[in-house]
C-alpha cells in the first residue's frame, strides 16, 4: 500500500530521498479522503521555505487542502502535468502524483518522518 | 495536509449518528458516510464527479430519508396552511405539490418547504432534516383550530429520489401507475415494487425525475428493485456530494447557504413564493416593508474566471472593502470550471458584472450571471 522506501507525516504527505533532493507528494489515503482532485495550486521553483509552511493546495470537488513541506529547501522543480491532469493525484499518489521537488537543506528534518509501517498504522488508527 | 470540506472532511462518522433503512445498501455499494444534520449519510459511492454525470446523462438513486414529514390534517387545514406559509395554497389543487417556505414574522426563512396537498383539507409538508425539530417546535407554537391536527411523521417515511434524464423508463415497469401524465410537481398514490408509495415528480437536481416516499422497512427492497431495474439503463447510487453539485448548477437554494433567518425571499430571488395578494400570511407585512425600502443586496450566480474554487465563506470585495459572501461554491462537473452563488450589493447583480472574492487570502477573480446554471432540455 504505502511504498516502503518512502518517508510519511501526520499530515498525510509522502517524501521521497534522491540523494539531496526529496520528492513530496500526498498519499494514498489523502486522495481518498479529499476525492476526484480538480485544481492543484503549487509554489513557485526557487522558492525557499522551512519545514511546516504551506507551499500550495490541492482542491476536490468537496474540499480544500493545504499542503505542507515536511522539509526545509529549496523548490527545484513542480509537477507541471498537474496543471492539465490534476486527477493524476486520484489515480498515482506515490508516484505520477507527486507535487514537488525540493532541495533540502537539513536533513535532520528527515527524522521526525514515519516510515511505512508506522503510517500505515497512524491511518490504521485515525479511522476509528 | 490538512483539509476542510463542505459536506464534512470525510471524516469517520461518529457511532451516535442516526441510520435511513438504507445504511445497509450504503456500505454495501461502498459508500463515504459522513455526518450531515446528525445522519449517518453517504457523500459518494465512486465519486460526485462521476455520480453527478449518471444523474445528467442517465438516472441517479439518493437516499434522502433523513428529510422531514409533517401533516396537517383536518377542518380548517387549508386556511392554516395558508397563514403559515407564502404560496398560494388555495391554487394547490389535490395531487400537487408547490414549493414554499415557514417565515419568521420578520419575513426571513425559518425553512424551504414543499407542500404537498393531500386531500381537500389534507397537506404534507416536507422540510430539512437539520430543521425538522426547529420547523415542528415552531408550527406547535401558532394558534391552530381545534380540528386542524399537526404530526410529525419523518420516522414513518424513508425517501428515495431516482433523478435523470432515463428515470420514468426504469420506475415504469415497477409500478402500475401511469408516470407520464404525472405533471412536474404532482404526485400520486400507488405501488413501486408491490409497496405503497407516494411518487412525486420533484427533485432538486434540475432533471427530471421522481421522490418516493415509502415505509422504511419497505426502502431496502425498493432500492435494490430500483437497482436492478436501472442497471441496463447506467443507474447509479449516488451521494450527498453530487446532490450539492447538482443543486448548485440548477440554481436551487439550500437552508443554511443561500437562504437562512437573516434572508428574505426578496434577497434569495425567491419572489415567486410570496403571494402578497392572497391574504395575510407570517412575514407578509415585514415582506412588504422590505419591499418599500428595497433590496440592498441580491443573490447572484457566478463564474471564477482564474483558478481555483471560491466556496461559503468567501467574501465579496469591491475597493478593497468586503461587501458580500459566498452562500455556496464548488466545482462543476458539467461545466468543468468552478462557479457559485453570493449575496452581492444591489448594484452589482447585474450579470456580466466582475467581482474579486477573497479566497483564503488570494484575489479571485469571477463574473456575474444569471441563474441557473443549467438548465435541461425538455
Amino acid at each position: 500500500m504505502y511504498p516502503d522506501d518512502y518517508r510519511y507525516t501526520t499530515e498525510h504527505e509522502w517524501v521521497r530521498v534522491e540523494d539531496d533532493l526529496a520528492v513530496v507528494g500526498v498519499t494514498d489515503f489523502a486522495q481518498k479522503e479529499l476525492g476526484e482532485v480538480v485544481f492543484v495550486e503549487l509554489p513557485q521553483v526557487g522558492h525557499v521555505y522551512d519545514a511546516g509552511d504551506e507551499i500550495g493546495t490541492i482542491e476536490s470537488v468537496k474540499a480544500v487542502a493545504e499542503i505542507f513541506t515536511p522539509l526545509a529547501g529549496e523548490v527545484v522543480e513542480i509537477n507541471e502535468a498537474l496543471a492539465d491532469d490534476p486527477e493524476l493525484i486520484n489515480e498515482d499518489p506515490h508516484v505520477d502524483g507527486w507535487l514537488i521537488k525540493i532541495r533540502y537543506s537539513a536533513s535532520s528534518d528527515l527524522d521526525s518522518l514515519m516510515d511505512a509501517e508506522s503510517y500505515g498504522e497512524f491511518v490504521q488508527q485515525g479511522k476509528h | 495536509m490538512s483539509s476542510e470540506g463542505a459536506t464534512g472532511s470525510g471524516r469517520p462518522a461518529a457511532p451516535a449518528l442516526r441510520r435511513t433503512p438504507l445504511y445497509e445498501a450504503h456500505v454495501a455499494a461502498g459508500a463515504k458516510l459522513v455526518d450531515f444534520a446528525g445522519w449517518e449519510m453517504p457523500v459518494q459511492y465512486t465519486g460526485v464527479i462521476d455520480e453527478h454525470r449518471a444523474v445528467r446523462t442517465r438516472a441517479g438513486l439518493f437516499d434522502v430519508s433523513h428529510m422531514g414529514e409533517f401533516t396537517i390534517s383536518g377542518p380548517g387545514a387549508l386556511d392554516f396552511v395558508q397563514g403559515l406559509t407564502p404560496n398560494d395554497v388555495a391554487k394547490l389543487v389535490p395531487g400537487r405539490i408547490h414549493y414554499s417556505a415557514l417565515l419568521t414574522r420578520e419575513g426571513t426563512f425559518i425553512d424551504d418547504v414543499l407542500v404537498y396537498r393531500l386531500g381537500e383539507q389534507e397537506f404534507m409538508l416536507v422540510v430539512n432534516a437539520a430543521n425538522i425539530a426547529p420547523d415542528f417546535a415552531w408550527i406547535s407554537s401558532l394558534p391552530r383550530p381545534a380540528g386542524v391536527v399537526l404530526e410529525d411523521r419523518s420516522d414513518r417515511f424513508a425517501l428515495l429520489a431516482l433523478q435523470g434524464p432515463r428515470a420514468l423508463a426504469i420506475l415504469q415497469p415497477l409500478t402500475a401507475s401511469a408516470l407520464s401524465p404525472i405533471k412536474y410537481y404532482g404526485f400520486v398514490h400507488g405501488e413501486v415494487a408491490s409497496k405503497p408509495a407516494l411518487i412525486s415528480r420533484t427533485g432538486y437536481t434540475g432533471e427530471d425525475g421522481f421522490e418516493l416516499y415509502v415505509a422504511p422497512q419497505d426502502a431496502l427492497e425498493i432500492w435494490r428493485a430500483l437497482m436492478k431495474a436501472g442497471e441496463a439503463e447506467g443507474l447509479v447510487p449516488a451521494g450527498l456530494g453530487a446532490r450539492d453539485t447538482l443543486r448548485l448548477e440548477a440554481g436551487m437554494a439550500l437552508y443554511g447557504h443561500e437562504i437562512d433567518r437573516t434572508t428574505t425571499p426578496w434577497d434569495a430571488r425567491l419572489d415567486w413564493i410570496v403571494k402578497l395578494e392572497k391574504g395575510d400570511f407570517i412575514g407578509r407585512q415585514a415582506l412588504l416593508d422590505a419591499r418599500t425600502r428595497g433590496a440592498s443586496r441580491q443573490l447572484v450566480g457566478f463564474e471564477v474566471e482564474s483558478r481555483g474554487i471560491a466556496r461559503q465563506g468567501c467574501g465579496i470585495v469591491a475597493g478593497g472593502e468586503a461587501v458580500g459572501t459566498v452562500t455556496s461554491g464548488t466545482w462543476s462537473p458539467t461545466f468543468e470550471k468552478a462557479i457559485g452563488m453570493a449575496y452581492v450589493p444591489a448594484a452589482s447583480a447585474e450579470a456580466g458584472t466582475e467581482i474579486e472574492i477573497d479566497v483564503r487570502g488570494k484575489p479571485v477573480m469571477a463574473r456575474t450571471r444569471l441563474l441557473p446554471f443549467y438548465k435541461r432540455s425538455r
